[in-house]
């Protein structure tokens, strides 16, 4: 296991500080206010919703309808709450560009204000689960035995025991977790996007969440300790470097040590084969 | 061993050897009489090509298993007592577990050198079973299972199917996610055999699935009975060579009756001993830099738990990838299920496929009626038959391997699942006829082109323009060496009814029996490509068109 002072290093580190300090100040202030407004800005909730209804109306009401009513295009988002929106958002999911089997992840393009002003526009709606805390999705080093078997319990069949991904039916697929931010994990686990079920508070308690979420992120930093990982895939991956890499290295040894005799041991065969008397 | 030669090729000519080694040579011969014995055996031939040197792969790693076996039995537990973990790995800290599982990670991390030991016996474990298959296809492809040598194909079957089953065994052991997932396929799989598959299930596993008793079972079964019986299989396996003779690629003064090659001692012991090393090596290096079967990111096996990715180690890929094809097809007969969904890709399926590859040569020597011995090795290409089944067989296994990692193709490749298990429905019976097909015809044309080698020499790639203004290239000759080569094999013919028959008078019964192999052996030789003749190889050389 790794310290606190080992991690502090880690590229993630930085980031985690900085949500950190932003859902720190957002919890805070949102205790004192009101429960849908933000604090970085000290806007007003009422200019908060008003930001994200515009937002929402010019990049997402052509498929989730005016009043997010849901059309052909995209379901209702009445109720889906402000932690569904800031995943999809922030994943890059929403807005969707072209449908598929699946709404696939890709770079965000609203900034973490925008995120959560559409998101509090979305929560103004008819609530639903609520942005999680920064607290809530800290690292907590003591938590990964835990986070372990709860993954391998409830995440491991669709998403690798590595959370390396795996394919589920008719195109679709559990994303790789290995990039994902806590945040982000703890908002999937809370809203259950497309084909992955929710993992309400009653299924998952926080403290649980918590634990998967250190799970995951002590799964990332830890070394392979056998040597190179193979992308962490199991038996299909050793299989394939064993006839590959394996084979060829093997069979060059055989090439090698089959054309090469001693000079004097080749000449007598040579001249034995010549006479054609040679063993039996 | 230097001494050991010359006195004994000058036994009985009153030189007393004078180097210690010697002396001790003296010694014991003079007690045991082994001089004469072991100079007609340490002097015995065995010819140099690379491809004879796969089954000495599958002999070394099989002793590097042997070592690294030993070292991990030392340290891991075969019980299935649930322990609380408290080892060096905090991220399974105050996890529940059997011991098989805690003590195996115990060896990864907290045992010296146990790591790295486990690491060797598995990649060992790979490369072994990846040897005799490498082996066998070397072994089918050449002919060397013809006469004399069907009863080393058998016993040599015999070890490819033991190591199966001493590998699946072995993955079994340390009662991780992924082997216990794996034991319950096999469960299933019992589970599917019709009327006494519950009861079977239940006697191998002690009662209800996981329990108690497998894993001690297995562990004596994989360290005990099946490496025993795969020592005593190799040991006869080995003599037969030994006694038999190797087989030889055609030559001048390579025949049927010879054996060219270099003396088992000194020469073709150092290049073994080296060899072996090399093997030992890169199963080493292999396992010092890649990581294998790294258990503890797998947890340990909860009946409840999966993961994705859970896939058998490569050689149980197949029946992996049989099972994942296979359609879902269950009867209910008089209140037993009948679960065709199992049954046929995981017991039909392999027990076709297996039963054909053991008895090939046996099937080969009726179609063919060929009762001669064969000691000079085929070029698969002039047995196209032969080579298209190979080919087609490999087909087929390769298709179910390739399905058994379809989830995985999936994600790699952004496929849908259906869509890959659809493909290797069709493929897994398209592609072997296709195969077969084609490689009979890639092989007629390799043969089309030895004989236009014989024929016109090799092109020399200088091209040549004649006073008429014609061009045309120039033609080598090749060497009498070559063209021997290239000669060397028989065309063989179809049998007629009557030489179908073994029988001058045949009876009724007897005729259709005759007629059916007669058809067999007109599918199997009925397109030939010709040697060229006596006369046609004189009028190529008189008429000049080299
Ligand atoms: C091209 C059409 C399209 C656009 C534009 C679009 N969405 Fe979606 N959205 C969908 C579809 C289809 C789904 C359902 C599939 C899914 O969950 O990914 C969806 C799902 C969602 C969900 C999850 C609903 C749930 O049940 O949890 C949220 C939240 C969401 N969209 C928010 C947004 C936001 C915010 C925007 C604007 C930034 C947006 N969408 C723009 C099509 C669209
Ligand atoms: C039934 C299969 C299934 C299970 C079980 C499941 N997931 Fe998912 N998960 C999915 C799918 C499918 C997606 C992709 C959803 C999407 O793209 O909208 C996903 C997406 C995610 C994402 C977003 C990844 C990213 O980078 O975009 C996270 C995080 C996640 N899952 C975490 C978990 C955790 C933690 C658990 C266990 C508590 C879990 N999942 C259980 C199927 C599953
Ligand atoms: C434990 C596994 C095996 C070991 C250690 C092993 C070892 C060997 C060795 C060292 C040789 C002599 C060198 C060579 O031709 O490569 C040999 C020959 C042979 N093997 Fe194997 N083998 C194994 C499995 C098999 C299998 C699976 C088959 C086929 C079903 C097979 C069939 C044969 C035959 C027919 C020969 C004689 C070849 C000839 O003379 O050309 N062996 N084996």
């Amino acid at each position: 296991m790794k310290s606190l002072s080992t991690r502090r290093r880690h590229p993630l580190a930085a980031f985690v500080v900085l949500a950190l300090g932003l859902a720190f100040a957002g919890t805070l202030f949102a205790a004192f206010v009101s429960p849908a407004a933000s604090a970085d800005t000290g806007e007003s909730a009422a200019q908060q919703l008003a930001n994200g209804k515009a937002l929402y109306i010019s990049s997402c009401s052509s498929c989730h309808g005016k009043n997010a009513e849901g059309t052909g295009l995209g379901p209702s988002l009445v109720g889906v709450g402000a932690a569904s929106v800031d995943f999809q958002v922030s994943t890059g999911r929403m807005p969707a560009k072209q449908l598929g089997a699946q709404v696939e992840a890709k770079q965000n393009i609203f900034s973490t204000q925008q995120i959560q002003d559409m998101a509090a526009y979305v929560q103004s709606l008819g609530g639903g689960p609520q942005i999680p805390a920064a607290g809530q999705y800290a690292y907590d080093a003591n938590a990964v035995a835990l986070g372990g078997q709860l993954f391998r319990e409830n995440c491991s069949q669709c998403h690798n025991f590595a959370g390396e991904g795996g394919a589920l039916t008719d195109g679709k697929f559990a994303p790789k977790l290995t990039q994902t931010n806590p945040q982000q994990i703890y908002e999937a686990m809370l809203t259950g996007p497309q084909n992955m079920p929710v993992f309400s508070d009653k299924v998952i308690p926080p403290a649980e969440k918590q634990a998967i979420i250190s799970y995951l992120l002590n799964s990332r930093n830890e070394p392979n300790y056998g040597g190179a990982g193979l992308g962490r895939l199991g038996p299909v991956s050793e299989g394939l470097f064993i006839w590959t890499v394996g084979l060829i290295a093997l069979l060059l040894c055989a090439v090698w040590i089959a054309a090469h005799t001693t000079k004097a041991s080749a000449q007598k065969a040579a001249q034995a084969a010549a006479a054609g008397k040679a063993g039996k | 061993m230097t001494a050991t030669t010359p006195h004994a090729a000058g036994f009985g000519d009153g030189t007393a050897p004078s180097t210690p080694a010697g002396k001790a040579a003296d010694y014991l011969d003079q007690r045991l009489g082994i001089a004469g014995a072991a100079k007609k055996n340490l002097r015995k031939i065995f010819p140099d090509h690379w491809s004879f040197m796969l089954g000495e792969i599958a002999l070394y790693s099989f002793i590097v298993l042997l070592l690294s076996g030993v070292f991990l039995t030392l340290f891991f537990t075969p019980s299935m007592n649930e322990v609380t973990y408290n080892g060096s790995y905090t991220p399974l800290d105050g996890i529940k577990m059997s011991e098989a599982y805690a003590s195996t990670v115990n060896i990864s991390f907290d045992v010296r050198g146990g790591l790295l030991m486990r690491q060797i016996h598995h990649w060992a474990a790979l490369v072994f079973v990846m040897a005799i298959t490498v082996h066998m296809l070397r072994i089918f492809f050449t002919g060397a299972f013809r006469k004399p040598r069907e009863l080393n194909w058998l016993i040599g079957f015999g070890l490819f199917v033991m190591a199966l089953l001493e590998g699946f065994a072995g993955y079994s052991l340390p009662d991780d996610l992924l082997s216990g997932t794996g034991l319950r396929i096999a469960e299933g799989v019992v589970l599917s055999i019709p009327i006494i598959g519950t009861y079977v299930s239940f006697f191998l596993f002690g009662g209800e699935f996981p329990g108690h008793d497998l894993v001690p079972r297995l562990f004596t079964i994989h360290i005990l009975l099946v490496p025993g019986l795969i020592l005593a299989l190799i040991t006869v396996h080995l003599i037969l060579v030994f006694y038999q003779k190797h087989t030889q690629w055609a030559g001048p003064g390579r025949t049927n009756e010879n054996v060219v090659g270099l003396p088992l001692l000194p020469v073709y012991i150092a290049k073994a001993g080296g060899f072996f090393f090399l093997v030992f090596g890169i199963i080493s290096l292999l396992a010092g830099l890649v990581s294998i079967n790294p258990i503890w990111t797998y947890g340990p096996y909860v009946p409840n738990e999966m993961t994705a990715g859970s896939q058998p180690d490569w050689y149980i890929g197949f029946l992996e990838g049989s099972l994942r094809m296979m359609p879902n097809v269950e009867f209910n007969f008089i209140g037993h299920t009948l679960s065709l969904n199992v049954l046929i890709p995981a017991l039909i399926v392999p027990g076709i496929l297996f039963t054909g590859l053991a008895v090939y040569p046996f099937i080969e020597a009726w179609v063919t009626g060929d009762r001669r011995e064969h000691h000079i090795l085929d070029r698969p290409r002039n047995v196209p038959t032969r080579t298209g089944i190979g080919v087609a067989g490999c087909t087929f296994y390769g298709v179910l391997w390739v399905v058994g990692g379809n989830d995985l193709i999936a994600t790699h490749f952004h496929l849908s699942l259906e869509s890959i298990t659809w493909a290797g429905r069709v493929v897994v019976f398209v592609g072997p006829a296709f195969a077969f097909w084609i490689t009979r015809r890639i092989c007629y044309g390799l043969q089309r082109a030895d004989r236009e080698k014989v024929l016109h020499g090799r092109e020399a790639g200088v091209i040549v323009r004649s006073p008429e203004g014609e061009f045309s290239e120039v033609h080598a000759p090749i060497s009498d060496g070559d063209r021997y080569r290239l000669t060397a094999h028989d065309v063989h013919r179809p049998l007629s009814i009557a030489q179908a028959a073994d029988a001058n008078g045949i009876p009724a019964p007897r005729l259709r029996r005759a007629k059916l192999r007669a058809r067999f052996t007109r599918w199997y030789f009925g397109t030939r490509v010709e040697k060229p003749s006596t006369e046609e190889y004189r009028e190529s050389i008189t008429s000049g068109h080299h």
